[in-house]
């Protein structure tokens, strides 16, 4: 089997953000950059897959600028074989990446594709069901554990009530979520590989895809910030002021 | 204007994240269809016409949309889009796993996540787990929007007297089928609306501990939640989890017990009215949110809580 798994490249989860003073968007230069968390599941579980036999081929896919080449080059020192590279500046809304996929999903004829649930800048939690509608397949979002079997994906997803599992022909698109694993660090002998390894680049336009946005961001402003609350003493203390001061017990 | 909102129900019941829903929906002005697909449904069917600001309920009951498979329901929210302006669902599990794929199949972008209604065509939405606010404007002919329950007070589930119509479906995508769901079963009142909020986190240890958090939870009426890490630790199931990728509250009363207070967690319960933070570590970064704060282990402070309130 061949899959294909979708990787953005975003500011690390550590980092605590800080919005620009002319509120056009958050400060990026000098911030840690790293894989998207759930990219990082998503290519984890590729790469089990093909420990496991199951999957002979891994194409590590990520649209951006230049930089995105090394978030590639993580994916492949964990193991993915080969990367692909969608050269673009500036703001990408899901439904162009989405697009960007369709067109590789064309072109590579993957078994299935794996993508994080959500990217933790925008937050959208959005490209792998678009991608779903536009190549006419099904999804299993919001993975937390993948059978394959018989042409068929088998995911339980983690839902609001708890958990549901559905059952999907392949080809089909599935993104994970956190307990789906724990994914690994790379070692140097494989970082140094990942250097050898091939990372073709294409354009949009060479996709045939217009990724124009859609949305236009007018403002980004800081979140109204909470009042500085006191410590107290002792449990006396804390239920008297739940019930005296703050009235809401 | 014409507004569609899909909604979330259980075949019999409403779920009340749809009531918030409606509110950002009746915001935007214009008439508010709800599109209630199901199997069996008729009872939440009724139960949607009934809601206050509602003008009219599609009913598609069909076995197709029997398990809410987002390749059918999707299929079907496009078929019925052409009518409306703004197409809306809540930003539950429901609603993200549906409304994306609704999106695309229009060629439509989506606004995920919205907390404010600024204009027909402008809405602010939390990004970077709630660190920054984005206010975006959308050139899109339709608007596919999903809707934070806590952003928007809920509408009033009686009042209404719409009228319900019956639609046919629009088939069953075939490449996908529903296998089976576990799902978490409480007395206690349901996390995203309950009015106090207990959670714990790694620092409980073990699933048995839990039972600390429980009887506080359960004298004060209150919901459980947890961090990542006590959901990852299998202290409690996944559907417990608080925090930007799960559950979003805004309860009166936050407590939080032995979680440190990750920027991912405080993603989750920011707009609570009063926090408090219980734990033994005075540096823990939860104190920087917390109204009230208690530097205590929290095996001492459990049990005691449960003797006195
Ligand atoms: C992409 C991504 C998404 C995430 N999403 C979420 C999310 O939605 N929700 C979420 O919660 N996390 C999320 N996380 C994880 C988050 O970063 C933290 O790892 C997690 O919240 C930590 O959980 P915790 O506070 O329980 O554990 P810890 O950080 O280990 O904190 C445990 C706390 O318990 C205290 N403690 C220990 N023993 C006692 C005692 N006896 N008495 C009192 N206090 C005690 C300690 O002092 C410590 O502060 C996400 C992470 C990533 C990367
Ligand atoms: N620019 C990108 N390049 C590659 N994959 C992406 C890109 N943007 C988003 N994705 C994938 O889509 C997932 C969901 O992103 P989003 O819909 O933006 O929350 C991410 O976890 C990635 O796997």
């Amino acid at each position: 089997m061949k899959i294909l798994v979708a990787v953005k490249r975003v500011i690390d989860f550590n980092v605590k953000v800080r919005v620009k003073a002319d509120q056009t968007g958050v400060e990026t230069t000098n911030v840690k950059m790293s894989m998207n968390p759930f990219d990082e599941i998503a290519v984890e579980e590729a790469v089990r897959l093909k420990e496991a036999g199951t999957v002979s081929e891994i194409v590590v896919v990520s649209a951006g600028g230049p930089q995105v080449q090394e978030t590639i080059r993580t994916a492949m020192a964990m193991g993915a074989d080969r990367g692909i590279h969608i050269n673009c500046e500036g703001e990408l809304e899901p439904l162009a990446v989405a697009k960007l996929l369709k067109a590789l999903m064309d072109r590579e004829s993957p078994d299935f594709v794996i993508m994080g649930k959500q990217a933790i800048d925008d937050d959208c939690n959005q490209t792998g069901q678009m991608l779903g509608a536009l190549a006419n397949r099904p999804q299993g979002t919001f993975a937390s554990k993948l059978v394959l079997s018989d042409g068929k994906a088998e995911v339980t997803r983690e839902i609001d009530g708890g958990l549901e599992t559905v059952s999907l022909d392949l080809p089909a698109v599935i993104s994970a979520d956190l307990r789906l694993n724990e994914p690994r660090y790379a070692s140097l002998p494989n970082i140094m590989k990942a250097k050898k390894k091939p990372i073709e680049q294409v354009t949009p336009e060479e996709l045939g895809v217009d990724v124009t946005p859609r949305l236009e961001t007018l403002k980004v402003e800081e979140p109204p910030v909470r009042a500085a609350g006191i410590i107290v003493a002792d449990v006396d203390e804390l239920l008297d002021k739940l019930q005296n001061e703050a009235k809401v017990i | 204007m014409a507004v569609l909102v899909l909604a979330e129900h259980d075949h019999a019941t409403v779920h009340p994240a749809t009531l918030h829903t409606i509110t950002a929906a009746a915001q935007l002005g214009g008439e508010v269809t709800v599109l209630l697909a199901g199997e069996n449904c008729g009872a939440a069917a009724t139960a949607a016409a009934k809601i206050t600001g509602v003008a009219k309920v599609l009913c598609a009951d069909n076995a197709a949309y029997g398990h809410h498979l987002a390749e059918n329901v999707a299929w079907l929210v496009k078929t019925l889009a052409g009518e409306y302006s703004h197409i809306l669902a809540p930003a539950t599990t429901f609603g993200k796993n549906i409304m994306p794929r609704a999106a695309a199949l229009l060629d439509m972008a989506q606004i995920s996540d919205i907390i404010a209604v600024e204009g027909p065509d402008t809405f602010r939405r939390p990004i970077y787990a709630g660190n920054a606010i984005a206010t975006v404007r959308s050139s899109d002919p339709i608007k596919v929007i999903t809707v934070r329950g806590t952003a928007f007070e809920a509408t009033a589930a009686e009042g209404g007297s719409a009228a319900v119509e019956t639609i046919e479906g629009a088939g069953d995508a075939g490449y996908s089928g529903f296998v089976g769901q576990e799902l978490s079963k409480s007395d206690r009142p349901e996390l995203t609306s309950a009015q106090v909020v207990v959670s714990g986190g790694r620092g409980l240890q073990s699933p048995e501990n839990f039972k600390l958090i429980e009887a506080v939870a359960d004298k004060l009426g209150a919901a459980v939640g947890a961090s990542r890490a006590a959901v990852d630790s299998g202290f409690v199931p996944n559907d417990f989890q608080v925090g930007q990728t799960g559950k979003i509250v805004a309860p009166d009363l936050y407590m939080a017990v032995g979680i440190s207070g990750a920027i991912q967690h405080l993603a989750g319960i920011k707009d609570s009215k009063v926090i408090v933070a219980i734990n033994k570590d005075e540096e823990a970064p939860i104190f920087q949110v917390a109204d009230y704060g208690l530097v205590a282990d929290l095996f001492e402070v459990l049990p005691e809580m449960t003797e006195k309130l």
